[in-house]
């Protein structure tokens, strides 16, 4: 059984890639291909009615199937494959009619000696994923399959099956639902890799296919990297197991990539193989060479039939999908004026709390005021009604309190003072707004107080305005707008 | 010897019909079975495991519900025997293989539940060839099992002893399981009805898996009546077995009587060589007693039948290499400790399967290795297909077609079982069928060499069981009114 070929490459499908930055070193670049295992947030496992739950006492989820006893079948989680569907939709993949097939190999938390698996036929096929710098990666395909339950090897060294005294398995997480996403050989620097990671979960999230928890291993990364001179042709790769972090992706590719290019330098061969990043060294070590690895005799799943979704199925899901953080973070952007890659609109969007922001807006309020104040305090969203966050952006554009004075309302809003209702907490915190000519008077004094700093700050040294703003803002008791200050001595300079 | 016993002239729908009526009792037809597996099963070998206390138990609860006014079931204390490849909760399930040691499963089988619902009494586990391979019941880890007609013979395979059970008169139906002919290859050795029905009418749920593809549950009975009474109890829509068929029950004793009139019979003019004369005797008087009996024969082509055998040998041991991986010491059944997990898997597969299951484990991993799948499996399943797409062509000429079940009558033990090739062929007629997934049965017509039993089989498109039956019904009563040459 060969793998058909889903995608052709096309170079109209990339038009914008060749602007980004690439990772660079000793004139090598580095190809990376990212396989992401997502577990799928089902109620159920992938072929038996027991619990996917996580965490729990171990062999407490389990039955004939989750085991693999003789004459035990299984039966196709429907919810499964709508999440697969969704996910497959928000990662603009062709959704398609889909087969399972037996991936045949031995090993202890395997019940069945073989995992059921789509092979040739994945349900979802040929996508993409753009990161947040418009950045665009291939997905090859995002197939359905099974997890395998899980070995603790107690005794020996490192925790491995070989020399360790016996092993505990807990089949509590065989036959949990997990999706496969293959990207295309497309990432050619460490942070794109992170980046890719990072917006990939935020989708998972957003669709509500997985929690991917990457720290519980409800999201697992495998990266397969090689390196070559720019517009050489592919070289030989590795497959780096073991990356538990978005921080570790980028780490550890760096680092196998330069392990390549050392070895290529020294004009020795990259052997095709399996290695495990070790994140307490820095360092990927070999894990098993192609020559070890598995005939799996792959072969198609005679227990089940092919699953067809039909497009009445996946218009359904199509229409009822959120929209995706791509989409929000544009809407947030062009709302505030702020670009979409910025960390506020990244920060705000990953925290959910867009749509705080814009509600805020949508009240009346200064929405790029909001979106700073909501990035600086993520307690906002959850503790304050979106009106009274309104009501103080509005206060603060219109130098009714000054933007000290209006953090410090945000924390009381958050505390819950007065109800949060910001202008009664201003009247209680005595904030009122200056008039200028009292202003000015302040400023004035500052100026003749310290004539070093004024004659330093007409000379042009920026730094020295900063005595005179901070002796404004002492006398007035924080009173006046930090912004106004500034405009005023600016103005007298001229 | 002969091990024949008089329960073997009670009918199931006979017993179902006087235990639901109160004339008699299911304990009565339990105990007299019991009698005749007492009288013979030392010398027959039919059974892994006899549940005499448990039947008697399960048939006095029977008696207490008609007592009670209450209808048990259309099986109502009919005994029936199990193939030892169905699971049954809490009693030993073995696949007459020591890999399984004393594993008891926590389930029934899907048939299970639904013969115990329709009110039949399970009186014991049948013997097989270990895992369902072979085609004599003597590859078990158990011993083999005889031929009740003559217990120098064996009984065919691999559910020769639910063949042997119904032919002894130990039960009065049972189940086996079909995967190249191991239902209807014993039924024409033992002298029984034995059906292979359409592929995904009975549930595999609790079946253990030889070929997943290829697998189907099936009734043995004495008459087709009975084979019908049991096959419309077990069949149906299980939503526990994904490629079972989203259909009710079959329907099949309520055409039976309607005969053959116009019906066309097909006479496949290319089938392979290998039918003994006088087996093929009894086929050719089988055309004659339906024409006889108002039915049309055609002669049509099946041209890639002849390729079944090779295709099956690569599909069949493929599947079972995979089915047969979970038998590794790990969670249930026998564990041979060795120093470590792939020394134990070894130690553990090489003291726990026979010879017959190491190789076909062996024919199965080649043939799906990488570089020989093409050449292997991915080869056979387009001869499937064309298979497949031959009989489809066939019937749009015939309703039915008839052929041997079995190229001769029940051989001496020990014939074959030192040339697994010459035991292979033993399934040449009965193969294409379980690659098509389309029914067939086994008849028995008359005896042949040595006044052993002959069965004639019969096939039909898939979910066409009940026509396949009908066909059936009237060979048989031609057989009754008649008699058929021996």
């Amino acid at each position: 059984m060969s793998v058909q070929p889903l995608y052709v490459n096309d170079d109209d499908f990339f038009p914008s890639n060749d602007d980004h930055e690439r990772w660079e070193h000793q004139g090598y670049e580095m190809v990376v291909g990212l396989e992401v295992h997502v577990e799928l947030d089902t109620r159920t496992k992938l072929f038996s009615a027991s619990p996917n739950s996580f965490g729990d006492e171990p062999n407490t989820h389990i039955d004939p199937v989750s085991l693999g006893l003789p004459g035990a079948l299984p039966v196709l989680n429907r919810h499964a494959v709508e999440l697969a569907i969704r996910l497959g939709l928000a990662l603009n993949c062709t959704v398609q009619k889909s087969t399972f097939a037996r991936k045949n190999y031995f090993y202890p938390d395997m019940p069945k000696a073989y995992q059921i698996s789509q092979y040739d036929e994945p349900i979802n096929a040929n996508g993409w994923l753009d990161l947040p710098d418009g950045f665009r990666v291939g997905i090859e395909r995002g197939h359905l399959e099974e997890d395998t339950g899980k070995s603790t090897h107690v005794g020996g060294a490192g925790g491995r099956i070989h020399g360790s005294d016996y092993s505990l398995i807990d089949f509590n997480r065989a036959g949990v639902p997990l999706v496969e996403i293959v990207s295309r050989p497309d990432i050619r620097h460490p942070e794109q890799a992170k980046a890719y990671v990072s917006e990939l979960r935020s989708i998972l999230v957003a669709v509500g296919a997985s929690d991917a928890k990457m720290e519980e291993g409800s999201m697992r990364v495998d990266a397969n990297v090689s390196v070559r001179k720019p517009g050489a042709d592919f070289n030989t790769r590795c497959e780096i197991k073991n990356v538990n972090s978005v921080r570790s992706v980028g780490r550890a590719i760096e680092y196998e990539a330069k392990r390549q290019i050392a070895l290529h330098e020294a004009g020795e061969p990259v052997v095709q193989q399996t290695r495990h990043w070790d994140e307490s060294d820095g360092k990927t070590h070999t894990l098993r060479s192609k020559e070890d690895a598995d005939d799996y005799r792959y072969f198609l799943e005679p227990d089940l039939v092919t699953v067809d979704p039909g497009e009445d199925w996946i218009e359904r899901v199509r229409a009822a999908l959120p929209p995706l953080p791509a989409v929000r973070r544009r809407e947030l952007a062009e709302a505030t004026g702020q670009p979409a890659d910025s960390e506020s609109v990244m920060l705000v969007v990953e925290r959910d709390q867009d749509a705080y922001v814009l509600a805020a807006g949508a009240d009346g309020g200064d929405v790029a005021l909001a979106l700073k104040h909501v990035k600086e305090s993520a307690e906002l969203a959850d503790a304050v009604p979106s009106k009274h966050l309104a009501e103080l952006t509005t206060m603060e554009s219109s130098g009714a309190v000054t933007a000290t004075q209006a953090k410090t309302i945000v924390e009381a809003m958050i505390a819950g003072d007065h109800d949060a209702d910001p202008e009664a907490i201003a009247a209680a915190l005595g904030y009122e707004a200056m008039d200028t000519s009292e202003l000015e008077s302040l400023v004035d004094r500052a100026i003749a107080e310290q004539p070093d700093a004024w004659e330093k700050f007409c000379a042009g040294e920026g730094k020295a305005m900063g005595a005179l703003v901070g002796a404004v803002m002492k006398a007035s008791k924080g009173q006046a707008d930090g912004k106004a200050v500034t405009a005023l001595l600016n103005q007298k300079r001229a | 010897m002969t091990h024949i016993n008089d329960t073997t002239t009670l009918t199931a729908a006979g017993i179902a019909a006087s235990v639901r009526s109160g004339e008699t009792t299911a304990v009565a037809s339990v105990q007299r079975h019991l009698d005749a597996i007492a009288a013979s099963e030392a010398d027959v070998h039919a059974f892994n495991l006899v549940l005499a206390d448990d039947a008697l138990s399960r048939a006095a609860e029977i008696d207490a519900a008609v007592a009670e006014g209450q209808d048990p079931g259309p099986l109502a204390g009919v005994t029936v025997a199990l193939k030892d490849n169905m699971c049954t909760r809490g009693i030993p399930t073995t696949c007459s293989s020591k890999i399984l040691g004393d594993w008891r499963p926590p389930y029934d089988a899907t048939v299970v539940t639904l013969l115990r619902d329709a009110g039949a009494v399970v009186v014991g586990k049948t013997n097989l060839d270990e895992f369902a391979m072979g085609s004599s019941t003597e590859n078990s880890a158990f011993g083999p099992t005889r031929n009740p007609h003559d217990t120098t013979r064996v009984p065919g395979g691999s559910s020769g002893g639910s063949a042997a059970a119904v032919a002894a008169g130990f039960a009065s139906v049972s189940l086996g399981s079909d995967t190249g002919g191991s239902i209807r290859q014993p039924a024409a050795l033992c002298g029984t009805v034995g059906v292979k029905p359409t592929y995904g009418a009975v549930s595999r749920l609790g079946l253990i898996a030889f070929g997943s593809s290829l697998d189907q549950i099936g009734p043995f009975a004495h008459t087709v009546d009975d084979a019908a009474l049991v096959l419309e109890a077990i069949s149906g829509h299980d939503p526990g077995d994904s490629t079972s068929i989203e259909q009710p029950p079959l329907d099949l004793r309520s055409t039976l009587a309607q005969g053959v009139e116009g019906l066309r019979v097909g006479r496949i003019t290319d089938l392979p060589a290998g039918a003994s004369p006088d087996v093929q005797g009894r086929v050719d008087e089988a055309f004659d007693a339906l024409a006889a009996a108002g039915a049309t024969i055609v002669d049509v082509e099946v041209p890639a039948f002849g390729y079944g055998l090779t295709a099956y040998y690569l599909i069949a041991p493929a599947e079972a290499s995979s089915n047969l991986a979970r038998f590794d010491g790990v969670r249930f059944g026998t564990r041979v400790s060795a120093p470590d997990t792939n020394q134990m898997y070894m130690a553990t597969r090489t003291e726990g399967f026979g010879a017959e299951v190491k190789r076909r484990i062996m024919l199965g991993t080649y043939a799906l290795s990488a570089g020989y799948y093409d050449a292997y499996y991915g080869r056979a399943q387009k001869i499937r297909r064309l298979i497949a797409n031959d009989f489809a062509a066939a019937y749009a000429q015939a309703d039915v077609l008839l052929t041997p079940a079995s190229p001769t009558v029940a051989f001496e033990l020990g014939d074959k079982s030192s040339d697994p090739l010459a035991m292979y062929l033993c399934d040449t007629y009965t193969i294409p069928s379980n690659l098509a997934g389309d029914p067939a049965m086994s008849v028995p017509f008359g005896t042949g060499d040595g006044g052993l039993p002959i069965g004639v089989q019969l096939l039909a498109p898939a979910l066409a069981d009940a026509t396949m039956f009908r066909a059936a019904a009237a060979l048989e009563r031609h057989a009754a009114q008649n008699g058929v040459s021996s």
